[in-house]
This record gives C-alpha cells, sequence and structure tokens, in this order.
C-alpha cells in the first residue's frame, strides 16, 4: 500500500510536487494555532499599551504610561520613604547618641557596611584593613584620631581634598627631593627612627642613631613629637608604634624622608547625605579600633 | 490565488530567494533602527558634554588596545541597585562622542561609567601596576608597563581629524593644536588656558601617573577620570518619555 502513489489531486496533500515527493497537508494543531493567534493579539495590545511606534518627531507613549526612568525613581522613592524616619532620625541626634540606641546603632551598622562596601572598600579593603599608603581602620592607630567626631569629620572633608576647603590638611616637607638636608643627614635620622622601634625594625647603623636625634630634634620633633608618639592635630603618625603605612624598612623610611608622603582621601559630603555618613562613621568606628 | 502561486518562483531560484529573504529581514532593521536617528524623544541634549581633549582620547584607545571593554561596562542601567552601587544611569548623549562606543555587557570587573573622580590618580597607578596591591580579590592583570611607554602625542591631530570625520565636532584650532593642548593636560606646569578654553574650565590638568612626561598611564588615567563627570546631576531634570 505504501507503495502506491498518492495521486495529485489528492486533498490530503498540498498538491505541491517536487521531483516525485508529494508534501501531506496535515492542518496545525488547535492548541498552537490558538496560542499563535493570541501572541498577535497580544503583540498589537502591546504596542498600543507600551511606547512603540514611531511618528515624524516621536514615538507613541503608550496609554500605560511606562517609562523605565520613572520606575527607578519610584522603585528608589520608595525604600527613601521606608528609611525616612529613621535616616532623620541618624542624622540629627548627637554622635554620642547613636551607640546608646540600639536600633539606631544596629541600623547605622548595616546601613553603614553597605556605604562601606561600595565608596570605601577600594583603597580600604572590604573588611577595612587597608592596603601600603591606604590605612587599616581596625587597629588602634589613627592619623586624625579616631574617636565618632574625629571620623565623622574625616569622612565629611576628606584629608588633602582639593575640593574641600575645610579639608584635613598637612604636609611633610620633602627632605631629600628639595634638598632640606643633606644625604648623611637623612640617613642618620631614619636609623634614629628605626630605633624607636628597635623589636620591630632595628636601625640599619646604630653608629648613625645618636647624629640622627639630633637631626630629628631640629627637624621631625615639632610635628613628630620628641618622643616620635605623632601629632594627630596634624596628621603626624606615630613613628614608636610598629605600625607603619608606607612601611617600616629603611628603604620605605627613607623614601618617605626624601619625597615626603602625600596621602589623600576624598570628601564626602557632596557625595554621600549626613545620614549615610553617620551611618559609615558608626560601622568604621565599630571595627575594632574606635575610641 | 495567483500571487500566492508565484511562490514557486522564488522556490526555484536561490539568488532571487537570497535577496527576498534580505528584504524581508530589512525591514525589521529599518522600523527598528532608522526612527530612532529622527525622533526627538530618543536623542536627549545634555549640558555639559565636550568632546575629549587629546590626552583622554589617547587614554580611551589604549582602553581599547588593551581590550579593557572585555571585562568593564560603561553603561549604568536604570535599576537602584546599579544607581546606589555606580550612580545616576547612563544617559545616551553621556555616549554621543564615542566612536565606538564602550557600553559593553560583560562585567567581570565593575562598570566603569561614572569611575571619573571616584580615586585618586595615585590609587589609579598603584592599581595599575599591582591591582591586587589594593583590591586583593581581583583577578585585574598588571598594566605597568604603560608608565615605561612614553608617548610624544605627534599624530593626535590626526586622531582628532579621524574623530571629525565620523561626526565629533572638532574645530580646526582643535585639530591644529592637538599636540600642545596633549602635552599641556598632563603637565601643571605649562601654559594649558588654551586647553581650557577649547574644551571647557572642568578639564582635569594634572600629572596623572607622577612622573615626569606624557606615558600611556597619563592618557589612560587622565580618561579614566573624566568618564562620566560631564554631565552635572544636580541640575540635570530626567525627561521620563525617553
Amino acid at each position: 500500500m505504501a507503495k502506491q502513489p498518492i495521486k495529485k489531486e489528492d486533498p490530503s496533500t498540498t498538491g505541491h510536487s517536487w521531483d516525485g515527493i508529494q508534501e501531506f497537508n496535515n492542518p496545525l494543531p488547535r492548541w498552537w494555532l490558538w496560542i499563535f493567534y493570541a501572541c498577535i493579539v497580544w503583540g498589537l495590545w502591546y504596542s498600543v499599551a507600551y511606547p512603540a511606534w514611531p511618528g515624524i518627531k516621536s514615538a507613541t507613549a503608550g496609554y500605560l504610561g511606562f517609562s523605565t526612568r520613572a520606575e527607578v525613581a519610584a522603585d528608589i522613592a520608595t525604600v527613601e520613604a521606608q528609611n525616612a524616619a529613621i535616616n532623620e532620625k541618624l542624622a540629627s541626634v548627637e554622635l554620642a547618641a547613636i551607640a546608646t540606641d540600639p536600633e539606631l546603632e544596629g541600623y547605622a551598622k548595616s546601613a553603614g557596611s553597605a556605604v562601606f562596601k561600595t565608596w570605601c572598600a577600594q583603597c580600604h579593603q572590604t573588611n577595612g584593613a587597608g592596603a601600603k599608603g591606604y590605612p587599616n581602620l581596625q587597629d588602634d592607630d589613627w592619623l586624625w584620631g579616631g574617636s565618632m567626631e574625629e571620623i565623622h569629620l574625616t569622612l565629611l572633608h576628606g584629608i588633602r581634598s582639593e575640593t574641600d576647603d575645610d579639608t584635613r590638611y598637612s604636609e611633610m616637607p620633602a627632605f631629600g627631593r628639595d634638598e632640606l638636608l643633606e644625604e648623611e643627614e637623612i640617613s642618620q635620622v631614619v636609623n634614629y627612627v628605626m630605633s624607636l622601634t628597635p623589636n620591630v625594625n632595628p636601625p640599619q647603623d646604630a653608629s648613625l642613631v645618636a647624629a640622627g636625634a639630633v637631626v630629628y630634634e631640629d627637624n621631625c620633633a615639632s610635628c613628630h613629637m620628641e618622643d616620635g608618639s605623632g601629632d594627630r592635630s596634624q596628621g603626624a603618625p606615630n613613628l614608636a608604634d610598629a605600625i607603619w603605612l608606607y612601611g617600616g624598612d629603611y628603604a620605605s623610611i627613607s623614601e618617605t624622608v626624601h619625597n615626603s608622603r602625600y596621602g589623600v582621601m576624598p570628601d564626602w559630603n557632596e557625595r554621600l547625605s549626613e545620614a549615610q555618613i553617620r551611618a559609615v562613621a558608626t560601622y568604621v568606628h565599630q571595627l575594632g579600633g574606635g575610641e | 490565488m495567483a500571487i500566492l502561486d508565484k511562490h514557486a518562483i522564488l522556490e526555484r531560484n536561490v539568488t532571487l530567494l537570497a535577496i527576498f529573504a534580505f528584504l524581508v529581514v530589512t525591514v525589521g532593521g529599518i522600523v527598528q533602527i532608522a526612527p530612532l536617528f529622527w525622533l526627538e524623544n530618543t536623542i536627549e541634549d545634555v549640558e555639559g558634554m565636550r568632546p575629549y581633549t587629546p590626552l583622554e582620547l589617547a587614554g580611551r584607545d589604549i582602553y581599547i588596545r588593551e581590550g579593557c571593554y572585555v571585562c568593564h561596562s560603561q553603561m549604568i542601567r536604570p535599576m537602584r541597585d546599579e544607581v546606589e552601587r555606580y550612580g545616576h544611569y547612563s544617559l545616551a548623549a553621556e555616549s554621543q562622542y564615542d566612536h565606538p562606543f564602550q557600553w559593553g555587557s560583560k562585567r567581570t570587573g565593575p562598570d566603569l561609567a561614572r569611575v571619573g573622580g571616584r580615586y585618586s590618580d595615585d590609587w589609579h597607578v598603584d592599581h595599575m601596576r599591582d591591582p591586587q596591591s589594593v583590591v586583593p580579590e581581583s583577578v585585574m592583570p598588571k598594566y605597568g608597563f604603560l608608565e615605561n611607554k612614553m608617548i610624544e602625542g605627534e599624530y593626535m591631530g590626526d586622531l582628532l581629524k579621524t574623530h571629525a570625520f565620523v561626526g565629533v565636532p572638532y574645530s580646526e584650532e582643535m585639530i591644529a593644536s592637538a599636540q600642545t593642548d596633549f602635552l599641556a593636560q598632563a603637565d601643571p606646569d605649562s601654559d594649558y588656558d588654551g586647553l581650557l578654553e577649547r574644551y571647557g574650565e572642568n578639564v582635569n590638568v594634572r600629572n596623572f601617573d607622577g612622573q615626569p612626561g606624557v606615558s600611556e598611564a597619563d592618557a589612560l588615567i587622565a580618561y579614566l577620570q573624566m568618564l562620566g563627570t560631564l554631565v552635572d546631576f544636580s541640575t540635570f531634570t530626567a525627561d521620563a518619555s525617553r
């Protein structure tokens, strides 16, 4: 039976015949066909409901008034409205009062953690441990102070930030580059500085320490203090502890004395809200080193 | 039904079939793409946009040469999470002088559409030399060699001319002084008044890599430091129908 050729007139074929091969005319399944028609109807509705048809000057806006921009604005507004009350409270209470209100502190810590990961982690690392040139925020060593007030102030105005007139500012002289000290004096003073922490980095040449003490007294003690304990009001680091922002070996200290260091932190008062700044201050304060 | 029977001609002639198939596909392209060139609500004029300075344009070429776009996008989508992390969503106009645009779709690294001014120049230098020194979890390769490759900028005029040819409004004056402007932007001790006059007061003039001369790192950092900073969003009002 299968070998019987099907006649052209057979209504169950399409009537096409190519090289003797014929095509059955099976109808499409009904369910498939109805979905196909429904898609066409849906497509027409969509093109009326949403922005679609181009005209001379503008495209149709669609009767639903959909706009990606409006949607994201509404999305942000919703979240801001939800947090408005607590943000306002956070921005207006005394800094010291944040820690005494568990709800406020909890909120500030988690909000601050999010702000930190977005804006601070690139330099201070995700966990606040810092890197060479970018201070560790977990330890007790603070250049400009580690109380809530001081951290808050640093965040507001930054350090040596060019875009804020109230920024924290100080500049160590480049003793070598600007020829304020002789090479010999520099190697003396570097050895003296290393002698302040004999257990961490003992001086390279102990015979120079005594001479270095004189150089230190004349050039460095006004900011770093006679005992090397530093001065937070000028951001002058403590030289008598084991923590070195740019390295405590001979080469690193020598480079610091030669060329100075000029660490910059941006001011955040333009980019972040007061509540965000206080949140991140709270977060940094509780990382481990807060005073 | 006579016209429907004519498809037999197409089905029997492969060249004709290809031509007609192409025409049919073209309709879709024309309907979707062509209106974007004249509809006013797809072309938004935004205040603050200016063509790239020669140094930034050279940095952009290095960005493309090194394939930065393979891992970094330059397109902040209008969604809350992106806006909170990267800043205001990107506007079409912000890519208007990009040939080709660098939107990208792959984010192995973060989006860079608004990286300008977010980090210090020193951070960029550290990060190019050894990305892991500042971001331990980063998988970015090192680009320290850029610091050692000096550029004189003698072809900057040609580069600007090429961009002017495809529609970037570089004036004759900009093209003529391209090399001077190129060198001036990386040297704060130079006379850069002409550069600011031609490209605007907000051009960053700094020694970006902290070393004498203009290296590829200078150009790349100059480019990164201006990305997304041209439009002042404190005065920008988003028109909903765009």
